[in-house]
């Protein structure tokens, strides 16, 4: 067979399937004409969900670089404005999200073998888990407002500047910053929210592709051999799992322990 | 894909094998992630001095790697598709040292 397509491509009468040396080779409606096999077809659909992951990793890099430089040049406002963060909620929706992950690649693995039931339920969860995450966000971030920690005109910087006393130790439970660096926690604030807004953003919009993907799924369009919408979409949501496994010990972990040094 | 012999890339160009991972090795990952999750909550609590930042970053970037390479299928994919993910890091990489060096040529410590 030469490398060209000299048949044009027909449903149901394929006249390349011949030239598959396996028996196996099943072509589907969905085998795009300018493909020459399935399997080229499959591989394109990868490679270019890739390019737009690369994007992405660009997208997010510019605010990971914005946390980077920042944190060198404010360290001492970062520590405080990160100790204010509850450690739990983070853990917590890490554990959710990595779930949320677990049960999209089961999703994946569903549909590979065809099992409508099982594709579909793992989609549910899958979304179920994601408005978790979201939910937990949402706490998060009124503790936020209520605490005047959102950056802008109503910010406070009270809880730098004089940390309360803990009743245990009779201490401040952090190290007091001058009020020029005590103002430098608004710009910790602000990467805080960017990065977790942008984020949430992404998984919004995945929950919302997750409610047609379940309803074309309901229909068994991905349980008849067709798994690519799926397939990507899946690497979409692994995507904002990895953003999330760097936010996570970027913003709430790595500066405790303030009063060591 | 098949069996006989295909010299010429006629039949599979890319030798993308179409590998389905099972629940199973999904599990394994999602337990591996689960433990490093607990190990590095634990270990922000311990004063590591300057390695706590580098045990956390050193546990999320193992995490990633692994979701990279068995949620996302990379393992089993291409060298094409490989090459393309590599490539999305390194031009990270990149970003960050180029940035890195101008601000820390200019003006580093004195704003």
């Amino acid at each position: 067979m030469a490398n060209t397509i000299t048949a044009p491509h027909a449903e149901g009468a394929h006249q390349l399937a011949g030239d598959h040396a396996h028996g196996e080779h099943i072509v589907l409606p969905q085998h795009r004409h300018h493909f020459e096999t399935e399997e080229q077809q499959r591989e394109a659909g990868s490679f270019g969900m890739w390019l737009f992951l690369l994007t992405e990793i660009m997208f997010f890099g510019g605010m990971f670089f914005a946390y980077l430089l920042y944190r060198n040049w404010y360290y001492d406002a970062f520590v405080a404005a990160s100790n204010t963060l509850v450690i739990g909620w983070g853990a917590l929706n890490t554990v959710i999200l990595i779930t949320s992950g677990f049960c999209m690649a089961v999703g994946v693995w569903a549909a590979e073998v065809r099992n409508k039931k099982m594709l579909v339920l793992m989609l549910w969860l899958t979304t179920i888990f994601g408005i978790a995450f979201l939910g937990v966000k949402a706490i998060e971030y009124t503790e936020k407002f209520e605490a005047h920690h959102v950056p802008g005109a109503s910010f406070n910087v009270k809880e730098f500047v004089n940390p309360p006393i803990d009743a245990k130790t009779g201490k401040p439970n952090d190290k007091p910053l001058a009020p020029d660096m005590a103002q430098r926690t608004q710009i910790y604030f602000f990467l805080y929210f960017a990065m977790t807004g942008m984020h949430a953003l992404h998984m919004i919009i995945g929950i919302g592709i997750l409610f047609w993907l379940i309803a074309r799924a309901n229909r068994g369009e991905f349980s008849a051999g067709y798994v690519a919408p799926i397939e990507n979409f899946g690497l979409y949501w692994h995507f904002v799992d990895i953003v999330w496994l760097f936010l996570f010990p970027l913003l709430y972990l790595i500066n405790r322990h303030p009063l060591a040094h | 894909m098949s069996d006989h012999h295909d010299a010429t890339n006629v039949i599979n160009p890319e030798h993308s094998e179409h590998h389905i991972v099972t629940p199973f090795q999904y599990t394994l990952v999602f337990g591996t992630l689960l433990l490093f999750t607990g190990i590095t909550v634990g270990a922000a609590y311990v004063d590591l001095g300057v390695l706590n930042p580098i045990v956390a970053l050193g546990i999320a970037c193992f995490k990633a790697v692994v979701v990279i390479l068995f949620f996302m299928h990379v393992k089993y994919q291409s060298k094409l598709v490989k090459m393309t993910v590599a490539a999305g890091f390194f031009t990270f990489i990149v970003l960050i040292t180029m940035t890195l060096t101008d601000y820390m040529s200019r003006a580093w410590g004195l704003w």
